[in-house]
């Protein structure tokens, strides 16, 4: 019952911060999609943070970490707190100087004026809301889950099938109904607002939580001492013959006697090194997320990025170091003699949740449920809203209304299309609960987005990218990606790796090779189009030579 | 300045690859946090640490000021220093 009055509380807070919002609302479409462009440097930085830090942050690292061991740091992590930044710094601040200038709103808007291809957002468009779709339903699947195990016991009576825990309908409905709400009346502000709210949440009880636990199983030294005793390959990346032979030991002395050896250990996992370098393609995928995109235009100036370029790295640090210990912890933690998880355990996703339940108080433990669920929330909001803001701008006011939507409409059209997105994912979460294909395709759509890095890249950097090799860079990420989850049964083979490496290094490759052969091949882009995007404003050019000139005066 | 801080941008990702760490699960810092953990950590506080020198020496000014009045003074004003520079050679 405790749990459910701290998330009623949490929720309620969160739906007073929408209906806050909304009273800065200017009716406007630029401030319901943009935020008017007025979103200073800390709430940038967080809603940044938030959107995407996903629920995998905290469950899933622990998860990753119980599974393979320190390893997942520096394959997701660290890789991810230099090229998120990278991705800030070059492609961020271009696009957002470009948003200012351009009046955009969304990434398919640019890539129109950039490629001059009124036809690239046809092809654009289903790419990229494909991908961001079984993204949300990981985040609707995720919080109906989270609610109902933690609600367990609380209405036996009313809810038997599901050990007296709200049933998944029921949670993943409020979830959605939150979310909605704050994304409805608040638009991007709302949506910034709340990840700023949320993304200080789960940070805080992420690091609260890691002390009592650590404290728990006799701290910090004790917990990692355990570790090396009975699972050392967890602590390092590679898995030599006398790793094996330790843990053939160990594992016979286990079943001789269980009671005695207390743990059973777990099965070796060795990185390869050239896995884990090419793990540095998939955080590419930030460069093309549309709800990023979104965030970026938000930015009051340029100097807004310079917090999240900065302190990016270190908030992703300040997430993962801990819960990937926590997961590495719990392989061998040990607690009134006996071991915190089961021998047997299978769902290394619910790691992280057992040893809080285990190891922590009722109370922490309820507000880290609100944690978890403020890390899947703040990156839903965004979701949703940006798919709202595709559908209105890309496909209803440029294709049907021809541009001649007035901004009450624009917003109107907005808040229809975030409705139904909403209804239709969650319809489709209840349809799907259980389904755990559906969390694989998710890690999926980062390789998806990843494939994409080219074309931002080249529309910013290369006056040379031309309209053909746009195309054949789209079609070609498709393609591959196709070919490649085919291959890897859908996204059964959970380890799948081409040629020993990620799937992403391998498309990201061939899509820029795509977009490079096929730019030379083609003729280059109007004159006009490469100086609206390439050369200073005029005004720039003459601030630009006055100087030069009183410096060749002098 | 703005090439070197690139490159040592490129450096860390280089050194990011730490197979010297890769069998190494004895030496703990701070007594519990494993040696290819904490050598990532820190990669993590040396990118926010780089990240920080490309924000001080490699920020497009140019860009800001194409659209943002206020900066395109700033801007205005800041070639003037270096026309000055350029004279006192």
């Amino acid at each position: 019952m405790l749990a459910i009055i701290v998330m009623a509380g949490y929720l309620f807070l969160l739906l007073a911060m929408g209906l806050l919002s909304n009273r800065f609302f200017k009716g406007t479409a630029a401030d319901y999609f943009l935020a008017s462009r007025g979103i200073g440097p800390f709430v940038l930085l967080m809603s940044l943070f938030g959107t995407t830090m996903t629920a995998f942050a905290l469950v899933g690292s622990s998860g990753e970490a119980f599974k393979s061991g320190i390893g997942v740091y520096g394959k997701l992590a660290s890789w991810s707190g230099i090229i998120h930044s990278a991705c800030f710094f070059l492609i961020g601040i271009k696009l957002w100087s470009f948003g200012k200038r351009f009046g955009y709103i969304t990434q398919i808007q640019f890539f129109r004026d950039r490629f001059d291809s009124d036809k690239i957002g046809i092809v654009l468009f289903p790419m990229l809301v494909g991908l961001v779709i079984p993204y949300l339903l990981i985040g609707v699947l995720g919080a109906g889950t989270v609610i109902s195990k933690v609600t367990a016991g609380a209405f036996p009576e009313a809810f038997p099938d599901t050990r007296g825990g709200l049933p998944f309908w029921i949670g993943a409905g409020v979830i959605c109904l939150v979310v909605l709400a704050y994304v409805f009346f608040g638009g991007v502000r709302g949506t910034a607002w709340a990840n700023t709210f949320q993304t200080i949440v789960f940070m805080v009880f992420g690091v609260v939580t890691f002390s009592v636990i650590s404290s728990e199983l006799g701290g910090v030294k004790n917990a990692t001492a355990l570790v090396k005793e009975h699972n050392p390959t967890r602590l390092k990346r590679a898995v030599t013959e006398a790793d094996m032979e330790h843990y053939q030991q160990r594992l016979a002395a286990y079943e001789a006697n269980p009671e005695e050896a207390i743990i059973k250990p777990q099965k070796p996992h060795a990185e390869t090194q050239l896995g884990f370098l090419t793990y540095m393609f998939i955080p590419l995928s930030v460069a093309m997320f549309p709800h990023l995109f979104q965030h970026w235009l938000t930015a009051k100036s340029a100097k807004s990025f310079r917090l999240a370029v900065v302190a990016h790295p270190i908030m992703i640090m300040i997430v993962w170091v801990p819960c990937v210990l926590i997961g590495v912890w719990a392989t061998s933690a040990v607690f009134d003699g006996k071991p915190v998880i089961p021998p047997g355990f299978t769902n290394p996703n619910a790691v992280f949740a057992v040893m809080v339940k285990k190891l922590s108080t009722p109370m922490l433990g309820s507000f880290l449920t609100a944690g978890v669920l403020a890390a899947i929330m703040s990156s839903l909001d965004s979701q949703f809203l940006c798919i709202g803001s595709i559908f209105t701008n890309d496909i209803v006011a440029h294709y049907f209304a021809r541009d001649r939507l007035t901004d009450h409409q624009k917003v109107l059209w907005g808040r229809v299309f975030v409705v139904l997105i909403v209804g239709i994912t969650y319809a489709l979460g209840v349809k799907l609960q259980g389904a755990r294909g559906v969390f694989t395709l998710g890690i999926w759509c980062f390789t998806g987005f990843a494939s994409l890095f080219p074309l931002v890249f080249a529309a910013i950097y290369w006056r040379r990218a031309t309209k053909a090799g746009a195309y054949a860079c789209i079609l070609t990420a498709a393609a591959t990606w196709i070919y490649f989850f085919a291959q890897s049964g859908y996204g059964a083979d959970r380890g799948y790796l081409v040629f020993g490496m990620q799937p992403a290094a391998i498309m990201v490759t061939m899509s820029a090779i795509a977009m490079f052969v096929v730019s030379l091949m083609t003729p280059p882009p109007a004159p006009a189009t490469v100086a609206k995007f390439f050369d200073p404003p005029a005004s720039l050019s003459v601030a630009k030579r006055e100087p030069s000139l009183s410096g060749g005066r002098a | 300045m703005k090439h070197f801080v690139f490159a040592l941008i490129i450096l860390l990702a280089i050194l990011h690859q730490d197979f010297w760490w890769w069998n190494d699960n004895d030496t703990m810092v701070l007594g519990f946090i494993p040696i290819g953990l904490a050598y990532h950590a820190g990669v993590s506080i040396a990118a926010a640490c780089l990240w920080a020198m490309a924000v001080k020496f490699c920020w497009p000014t140019d860009l800001e000021a194409a659209v943002d009045p206020e900066s395109a003074v700033d801007f205005e004003a800041a070639p003037s220093h270096s026309a000055d520079g350029g004279s006192a050679q």
